[in-house]
């Protein structure tokens, strides 16, 4: 392989994106040498394995991301913003909306909801930390070695460019040849096994580790939205990772399974990625309904409405979300009768969706409703959700569906559905929770400049797209001509787009502003919230509870305030907490070079850094950690200092 | 760490019961690992497109051969749990070390057969129907791999630190691991030679 190969070249904006990523890389080093910040930053984050702490860097990763991928999607809107527009070519346009969606969907929305609820659950169900806490740092770095990975691709080697669902045989070596889609089944492979232990540890870490008297019914609306979300990421990712590997295998290792001779099938493709594919929608989506749930309830100072039906129908729709795949390709000529048995069990979504729908709006009936940034993203996610979620039932009758397919309806629709899903569930609960780990809240004033911007300009990027759509234009399309009269709607969508990223700025302003100028907070409990993560002083000592809360009621906590009794009896005992340790970066790093010989197929030292890795595995077994004690004289000496003003 | 003495040792703290629990889900997980790579396998069982089909190069003696080496290391690796149940390292050891054999055996057996599938012109490459089948044994025989690494491990740290509730919560876990690999084997067994027989 030549050097002109290794690098992508030729383009001024790669040039330019090479040059800043070797700024960046002289100057993080140069900054924590400067102002001697090695061992805080490897003491207290690389190696840490405290649940809170592993939530921020997910979410700080997931932010970095979302500039990523809002990069790319301001690029993919500037080029179709005119007709016949040179600003980017096919092929750069290919990368572009494919690294758009693996981003935007596997590291930005996959590790902020794992980033929250790192920080939350724990709390929610008064543990000191996670069931795995090692095992949960080893997700973390898989994780961001993983997003690593695949974001070199754009400079070195090339980025994938079949698509964020890469169907075959377009992401076949033979109409693929770079090393592009080689990328997407590694950096994928690594992200996806961090996500899999990142689910067995939830679940276990929720069934096993609740407070004494929270029985499953009684757990908050999150916590539960989490419990099937990783029962859902342990039945799906599996799939994901056979799918990944078996595309590993016919790329670079010449077997027949999506090939188009010899027996290959490119439909087992599309199914494999599908299988795997819905789910991963209602793994991002439910977690999204747990936080509206909470901000919901908290906000108009009433009892969730519903608590049962809200959790049989995020059940319901964990079911369905496993027998639905096949509506992504209903025009992939599969029978009547397929196509009609997909239609009505995705159209049966709608039902569970709605029943949490009507329920939110019924606990904010007659509720004392405060507008406070958290709560306007989940005021402003119930009407738009519901467009998305009605242009989701017509796209999901097979027949009219050959009219939408591959349109810039579908576009929207997808856009409707997980913008102000996730991505404002998510921007929600960061607000919410902000304050319970950093000690004091986003300011308001500038939160809700953010969220005005961020919500008009949404609507007005994504609903000219439904209307393209109708019109014929169909996705991934990288220009037009002008007699087709797409130009005047694009445009508009463009101006959205821009509003979109000062809202995003903004929010990130915020976080600097708030930081430097808001009030700290000293309750603990901020918003007069229900659960118990508000019960402890913020932000966190390391242990969360000193004495273990006792629960015999749902939103234990708000009624604990209101008949002033306390949660917590007993005396302090000695604490038990895991021991940092470095090895899971260690791992992640040599998964990271792993990753990246395999994708370049250089064989030997893949398996040197295979080997490493294996080693790892093998000190961890050999290594003996009992982990630490926190005395009782050091929480002692913690809770005054952290209640003193208000005990 | 307290440790309850009322039950076994594998069992005896709360870490160790959130291991046991959290490797049972990790088993839900490679179940359906295993189910995609069997959908996988069926799906492209009749694709032997130019290559030879599975009645023509699928041989009873060293499958029959592997799955009785399989079965039994099922079999003695229960012995070995039941030994440390009673709290008999020396026997624990020795029923781990036949167990480990075995499965040494088993994975030259099937290594011998992939051997022979390559001399006889099936390769992975060749069809989609071998690219399944050898996917799908491969993972397997890469578990087996894993599991005899990472037994040696854990029968190294018995024979140095004795049962502990550390070292009893491995064994078990391990052997856990090692049942379900035998469950695998047996749908194999049945699913792909005695079916790709008839």
């Amino acid at each position: 392989m030549k050097w002109d190969e290794f690098f992508v070249t030729g383009e001024p904006m790669i040039y330019a994106a090479m040059v800043s990523i070797v700024l960046v890389s002289i100057a993080i080093p140069a900054g924590l040498t400067y102002f001697k910040k090695w061992g805080y930053l490897w003491n207290n984050w690389l190696t840490t394995v405290d649940h809170k702490k592993i939530g921020i860097m997910y979410i700080i990763a997931a932010l970095l991301m979302l500039f990523r991928g809002g990069v790319d999607a301001l690029l993919m809107r500037a080029q179709t913003a005119i007709p016949e527009n040179g600003l980017l070519d096919g092929q750069h346009y290919n990368e572009i909306f494919t690294t758009h969606g693996i981003i935007m969907i596997l590291f930005m929305a996959m590790p902020f909801i794992i980033g929250l609820m790192n920080v939350v659950v724990p709390l929610q169900i008064g543990a000191r930390d996670v069931a795995f806490p090692r095992l949960n740092a080893i997700s973390f770095w898989l994780f961001f070695f993983g997003a690593m990975l695949l974001n070199i691709s754009f400079v070195i080697g090339g980025s994938p460019d079949a698509g964020w669902s890469a169907y075959f045989p377009l992401a076949s070596l033979e109409f693929s040849p770079t090393v592009g889609n080689n990328y997407y089944s590694l950096a994928l492979q690594i992200a996806g096994i961090g996500t899999l232990m990142t689910g067995i540890n939830f679940l276990v870490t929720i069934l096993k580790m609740r407070a004494p008297g929270m029985k499953l019914m009684k757990m908050p609306m999150f916590t539960w939205s989490i419990l099937i979300t990783s029962v859902i990421i342990i039945f799906a990712f599996p799939v994901l990772t056979v799918a990944l590997a078996l595309m590993m295998l016919d790329r670079q290792f010449g077997t027949q399974f999506f090939a188009m001779q010899n027996g290959g099938m490119d439909m087992l493709w599309a199914n494999l990625f599908w299988v795997w594919g819905h789910p991963e929608v209602y793994i991002v989506i439910l977690p999204a309904f747990g936080i509206y749930s909470e901000i919901i309830a908290t906000f108009a100072r009433k009892n969730l409405y519903g608590y049962k039906s809200m959790v049989y129908s995020m059940i319901a729709i964990s079911l369905l979300s496993f027998l639905v795949w096949v509506h992504h390709f209903y025009t992939m000529g599969h029978g009547v009768m397929v196509n009609s048995v997909f239609s009505i069990t995705t159209m049966a979504i709608a039902i569970p969706t709605g029943v949490k729908i009507f329920n939110w709006l019924f606990t904010l009936r007659r509720g004392k409703i405060s507008f406070t940034t958290p709560m306007l993203y989940a005021l402003a996610f119930i009407p738009i959700f519901t467009i998305g979620g009605v242009t989701g039932v017509m796209l999901a009758m097979a027949s009219a569906d050959y009219q939408y397919h591959n349109t810039m309806f579908l576009v929207a629709h997808f856009h409707y559905v997980l913008i102000p899903g996730t991505v404002f569930g998510v921007i929600a609960g960061f607000h919410y929770w902000f304050p319970k780990v950093f000690g004091f809240k986003l300011n308001e004033r500038l939160g809700k400049w953010a969220f005005w911007f961020i919500t008009i300009s949404f609507n007005v990027t994504f609903f000219p797209l439904f209307i393209l759509g109708l019109n014929g234009m169909t996705r991934r399309m990288y220009t037009y001509s002008a007699s087709t009269g797409y130009g005047p709607l694009n445009m508009l969508s463009m101006v959205g787009a821009v509003g979109l990223t000062i809202g995003f700025i903004l929010l990130v302003y915020n976080i600097y502003w708030s930081t430097r100028y808001e009030p700290r907070e000293v309750t603990g409990d901020p918003w007069d919230a229900r659960s118990l993560e508000w019960s402890t002083p913020s932000p966190l000592p390391e242990y969360n509870f000193a004495i273990t809360p006792a629960v015999d009621e749902l939103d234990a906590f708000w009624f604990a305030k209101k008949t002033n009794k306390s949660l917590f009896e007993g005396e302090y005992e000695p604490i038990h907490m895991p021991n940092n340790s470095g090895l899971p970066f260690i791992m992640g790093i040599a998964f990271f070079f792993f990753g990246f010989f395999m994708v370049f197929s250089w064989w030997i030292p893949a398996v040197v850094a295979g080997l490493v890795i294996l080693g790892t595995m093998a000190y961890r077994t050999f290594e003996q950690d009992h982990g630490h004690y926190i005395s009782v004289e050091e929480i002692e000496r913690t809770e005054n200092a952290l209640r003193g003003e208000n005990s | 760490m307290k440790i309850d003495h009322s039950l076994p040792l594998e069992y005896s703290t709360e870490e160790n019961k959130l291991k046991i629990l959290g490797f049972w889900i990790f088993l839900g997980a490679e179940i359906v690992l295993f189910s995609t790579l069997f959908a996988v396998y069926f799906t492209l069982q009749g694709n032997f497109a130019d290559g030879p089909s599975a009645s023509q190069i699928f041989e009873l003696t060293p499958v029959m051969i592997e799955t009785i080496l399989l079965l039994t290391s099922s079999f003695t690796i229960g012995l070995g749990i039941h030994a440390m149940r009673i709290g008999s390292k020396k026997a624990m050891m020795t029923f781990f070390g036949i167990t480990l054999l075995l499965g040494l055996g088993f994975l030259g057996v099937e290594i011998t057969e992939f051997v022979t599938y390559v001399h006889e012109g099936a390769t992975m490459q060749t069809s989609a129907f071998l690219s399944g089948l050898f996917t799908l044994l491969g993972t397997h025989g890469a578990h087996v791999t894993f599991g005899l690494l990472w037994g040696g491990a854990i029968l190294y740290q018995v024979k140095k630190r004795g049962l502990t509730p550390e070292t009893a919560n491995k064994s078990f876990i391990f052997s856990l691991y090692w049942h379900f690999l035998d469950v695998v084997w047996i749908f194999i067994f049945s699913f792909v030679y005695l079916k790709g027989m008839m």
